[in-house]
C-alpha cells in the first residue's frame, strides 16, 4: 500500500513536468497571482469586463476571437440587453439572401466575434507577412499559459546592444527567441477604465489575459467546482471501500497470525 | 462449455437462462469461487484497472465520435465545439484525453508487475504475449487518436511517425505513401486514422478476452511466484478480490479525477491547441509522454552500422551464444566469454567513435571504411520496434527456475535498474536531441537492450537458485520473508 502511494506520488509530481521540460530556450515569465488559479479558483467578473474592453479597444484591431459567441459574454456578468448592444456594434456578413446576395447586418448575440480580417492571407498582407493569431485559445496554446501571455504584453524592452532588429521587429523579454513582429500594443492610459482601476500597462495586461483565459477555458469554473465535489465524493467513497475491504479480509488476516 | 455438472439456481429466471446458456454458472466459476492466490499485493489491481480504463475510453470515445468531424478543415473546430457548445463536452473530452494517459499508467504498472514477479514465465508465456500484443495495439490506437484533433502536434507527430517507415530499404517510400493515403499528411490520412482509431479498440477488446481466457486457464501468478497447491493457498475471487480490486480502482480513479478536473492539459502539449499548419513546423516535435522512452531509443541512433560495429556485434553474438543454449551455468566458460567480449568491445567502441562527430566537426576516431551501410535512421526504427518485440521473446530467454524477484536478488537489481533506465529514457525523449542527452540516451538504450537479451540470459544461467517457500500459505505465515529466502 505504501509503495503504491509512493508510486502515485511519483507519477503525479513528475508527469506534469515532462511537457514543460520540452519547452526549452524561453525565459520563464514571472508567475502572477491569478484569481482563477488553484482548485478553488474563479474568474473575477470585473477583471473579465475590463479585459473585454482592452481586447475590443486594442487587440481586436488585428486579432480575432472567432470561437467565442457574443452570447457567451453572459458569463462576464452582462445582461441580455447589454450583450445585444455589444453585438450590434459589429457588422456581420450574412447571406445569401432570397435574392442570392450577401449582405451586411448588425451582429446578434448568436454570432461569433467578428474577426478583423476576412481571411489569413488578408491578415498577413496587412501585417508585413506576420499572422496575428486568433486569440480564442491563446492561453492554452502557449507553454506557460496566462503567465506567458501577460509576460509578452509587458515584456517589451530595448534590444540589448549588438542586436540588429529588422524593420517591423521588436525585442521582447519573454518571447521565445526574443524577436516579435507585434509592436508593443499597450501604453499607460490607453484604455479608459470606468471603475477607477489603475490605467497602467501591467493592469491592462493582467485584465486582458484574465479575459483571454476565460475565452480559452469558459468551462473552468464549472469544471473546478464539479471537480471538488467529485474528488471529495471519491475520497469518502474510497475510504469506505477501504473499511469494507478490511472487514472482509479480517478473517484471512487473523488466520494468518494464528 | 456445457459439459460438467451444473448446480441449480434458486431463482427460476436465472435457472431458466442458465439451463439453456450456463452464463451464470460461468460467472460463478470464473469470478465467484475462482480460486485466487491469497497473497496478492496491490500491484495485482492493475489488470482490473486497465480493463476499467479500456471501457472508459470506449464509452467516452464513442460519445466524442458523435460530435467529431473527421475532415482536415473541420476536425479542430469540431473538437473546440465539443469543448464549448456540447453539453458536458469538455468533461467527456478531458476524460478521454487524460484517460489515454491513465490507461498507459495502469498498463505500465501492470507490465512492471509481470516483469518483477516473473508472471511471463512458464506456463504463462502465451498470456504474456497476448499482453504485449495489447500493448502494441494500444500504442497504435493512442498515436492515431492523438492525430484526430488536428492540432500542430497531431499533424507533425503523424508526419514524424509515418516517415519512420521510409527507413525501410527499397519499398519504404511506397509504404509511407500507402500509410498516408497520399504524398503528404492530409485529409486521407486523417480519415483513415479516424477509421482505425475507432476499429482498434474493439480489436483490443478481443485480445483482452484471449488474455483473460488464458489467465483463467493457468490461474494468476502471485508475489511469491509459487503455484498454489492446496486450498489454504487460495481465496475465492469473490468477495476477497472483487472488494480489493474495487477499492484499488477507486483509489486510482480519484487520482485520475484530479487530473481530469484540475490539470486536464498538464499531460498534453500546448502546441496541440494551435490548428495544424503544414507550413509551420513546431520548435520541438514531442510525442505524448508514454511514447518518450521509445522515442529516446529511436533518436539514440545518431550512428549506423559500419564494418567495425558489425564485427563487434558478431563477436558479441558468438561470445554470448552459450547463454542461449541448454548448457548449464557451470559448463559455460566465462573466461573465454570475457575475452571475446573484450575484443568485441574494442570493435564496438571503434565502430561508434569512428562515426562520432565531435563539436569541432572532426571525427573522434578516424578509421578507414567507417561509413555506415545500415544508416542511423533504419537502426533507430529497428531498435524502437525491437525494444517492444524483445518483450515477446522474454519468456523464452529467461529460463531461470525461480519466478518472483523476491527470490532472485540479482534479477531484482536488474529490473529495478531497468525502471530507473526507462525514467531516464523518458526524460531524454522529452529533451531536444543535443548535448549530453544524446550519449545519455545511448547508454540508456544500451542498458534496455542489454538487459532483455544478454542480461536476462546471463542471470538465467548464473543467478543462484534459491529455495522457495513450501507453499503460498507458508510464505505469508512464516514472516519475515528474509529467513525463508535465505535457503
Amino acid at each position: 500500500m505504501k509503495k503504491l502511494v509512493l508510486f502515485a506520488a511519483l507519477i503525479i509530481t513528475t508527469s506534469p513536468a515532462l511537457p514543460a521540460m520540452a519547452a526549452g530556450d524561453a525565459v520563464e515569465p514571472p508567475k502572477q497571482d491569478w484569481s482563477f488559479s488553484g482548485p478553488f479558483g474563479t474568474y473575477d467578473r470585473a477583471a473579465l469586463q475590463r479585459g473585454l474592453q482592452v481586447y475590443r479597444n486594442v487587440c481586436a484591431a488585428c486579432h480575432g476571437l472567432k470561437r467565442v459567441y457574443y452570447r457567451n459574454l453572459e458569463a462576464l456578468g452582462y445582461n441580455e440587453a447589454q450583450i445585444k448592444t455589444i453585438a450590434s456594434e459589429y457588422t456581420v456578413q450574412d447571406g445569401p439572401s432570397e435574392e442570392g446576395e450577401m449582405f451586411d447586418r448588425p451582429g446578434r448575440p448568436s454570432d461569433k466575434f467578428v474577426s478583423p480580417y476576412p481571411n489569413k492571407a488578408a491578415a498577413k498582407y496587412a501585417n508585413n507577412g506576420a499572422y496575428p493569431p486568433d486569440l480564442s485559445l491563446i492561453t492554452k496554446a502557449r507553454a506557460g499559459g496566462a503567465d506567458y501571455i501577460h509576460g509578452v504584453l509587458v515584456g517589451y524592452e530595448d534590444a540589448p546592444e549588438g542586436t540588429e532588429l529588422l524593420p517591423g521587429q521588436y525585442w521582447n523579454e519573454y518571447m521565445p527567441g526574443h524577436v516579435i513582429a507585434m509592436p508593443a500594443p499597450l501604453s499607460d492610459g490607453l484604455v479608459a477604465y470606468e471603475d477607477g482601476t489603475p490605467e497602467t500597462v501591467d493592469q491592462y495586461a493582467l485584465d486582458v489575459t484574465h479575459f483571454l483565459t476565460w475565452a480559452a477555458e469558459p468551462e473552468m469554473e464549472h469544471r473546478k467546482q464539479m471537480g471538488i465535489r467529485v474528488v471529495l465524493y471519491l475520497m469518502v467513497f474510497t475510504f469506505i471501500l477501504f473499511l469494507v475491504k478490511r472487514k472482509i479480509w479480517a478473517d484471512v488476516k487473523k488466520k494468518k497470525k494464528a | 462449455m456445457a459439459s460438467g455438472k451444473r448446480e441449480k439456481f434458486d431463482n427460476p429466471v436465472v435457472e431458466w437462462v442458465d439451463s439453456r446458456l450456463p452464463i451464470f454458472t460461468m460467472v460463478q466459476k470464473e469470478y465467484g469461487v475462482f480460486p485466487t492466490p491469497r497473497n496478492f499485493n496491490y500491484f495485482w489491481n492493475f489488470g482490473a484497472i486497465a480493463m476499467f480504463m479500456l471501457v472508459t475510453m470506449i464509452i467516452s470515445g464513442i460519445t466524442l465520435a458523435m460530435h467529431y468531424a473527421a475532415h482536415q478543415d473541420m476536425a479542430f473546430d469540431s473538437v473546440e465545439r465539443i469543448m464549448r457548445d456540447v453539453n458536458y463536452g469538455w468533461l467527456v473530452r478531458y476524460i478521454h484525453a487524460n484517460g489515454a494517459s491513465f490507461f498507459f499508467i495502469a498498463v505500465y504498472i501492470h507490465i512492471f508487475r509481470g516483469l518483477y514477479y516473473g508472471s511471463y514465465k512458464q506456463p504463462r508465456e502465451l498470456l504474456w504475449m497476448f499482453g504485449v500484443l495489447i500493448f502494441l495495439l494500444m500504442m497504435a490506437t493512442a498515436f492515431m487518436g492523438y492525430v484526430l484533433p488536428w492540432g500542430q502536434m497531431s499533424f507533425w507527430g503523424a508526419q514524424v511517425i509515418t516517415s519512420f517507415f521510409s527507413a525501410i530499404p527499397l519499398i519504404g517510400d511506397s509504404i509511407v505513401v500507402w500509410l498516408r493515403g497520399g504524398f503528404s499528411i492530409d485529409n486521407a490520412t486523417l480519415n483513415r486514422f479516424f477509421a482505425l482509431h475507432y476499429l482498434l479498440p474493439f480489436v483490443i477488446v478481443g485480445v483482452v478476452f484471449l488474455h483473460v481466457w488464458a489467465l483463467h486457464v493457468t490461474g494468476s501468478n502471485n508475489p511469491s511466484g509459487v503455484e498454489p497447491k492446496t486450498e489454504k493457498d487460495t481465496l475465492p475471487f469473490h468477495p476477497y478480490y472483487t472488494m480489493k480490486d474495487t477499492f484499488g480502482l477507486m483509489f486510482f480513479i480519484t487520482i485520475y479525477a484530479v487530473f481530469v478536473f484540475f490539470f486536464p492539459n498538464s499531460l498534453g502539449h500546448a502546441d496541440n491547441y494551435i490548428p495544424a499548419d503544414p507550413l509551420v513546423t513546431p520548435a520541438h516535435i514531442v510525442p505524448e509522454w508514454y511514447f518518450l522512452p521509445f522515442y529516446a531509443i529511436l533518436r539514440a541512433f545518431t550512428f549506423g552500422i559500419n564494418i567495425y560495429l558489425l564485427v563487434g556485434l558478431a563477436i558479441t553474438a558468438l561470445a554470448v551464444f552459450p547463454l542461449f543454449t541448454r548448457a548449464k551455468g557451470k559448463d559455460i566458460d566465462l573466461k573465454s566469454m570475457g575475452v571475446l567480449m573484450a575484443i568485441a568491445g574494442v570493435f564496438l567502441l571503434g565502430g561508434y567513435f569512428s562515426q562520432l562527430e565531435l563539436a569541432s566537426g572532426d571525427i573522434a576516431l578516424p578509421l578507414p571504411f567507417s561509413a555506415a551501410f545500415v544508416d542511423a535512421k533504419l537502426c533507430g526504427v529497428l531498435a524502437m520496434f525491437g525494444s517492444i518485440l524483445l518483450l515477446f521473446v522474454l519468456p523464452f530467454i529467461d529460463t531461470h527456475p525461480n519466478r518472483s524477484a523476491r527470490f532472485r536478488p540479482w534479477f531484482k537489481i536488474g529490473v529495478l535498474l531497468l525502471v530507473v533506465d526507462i525514467v531516464i529514457l523518458t526524460i531524454c525523449g522529452a529533451k531536444p536531441a543535443e548535448g549530453f542527452w544524446v550519449p545519455l540516451s545511448q547508454i540508456g538504450m544500451l542498458y534496455y537492450m542489454g538487459f532483455f537479451t544478454v542480461g536476462v540470459a546471463f542471470l538465467s544461467k548464473f543467478e543462484p537458485v534459491k529455495d522457495l517457500p513450501e507453499s503460498i500459505y507458508k510464505s505469508v505465515t512464516d514472516k519475515p520473508q528474509k529467513t525463508v529466502a535465505k535457503g
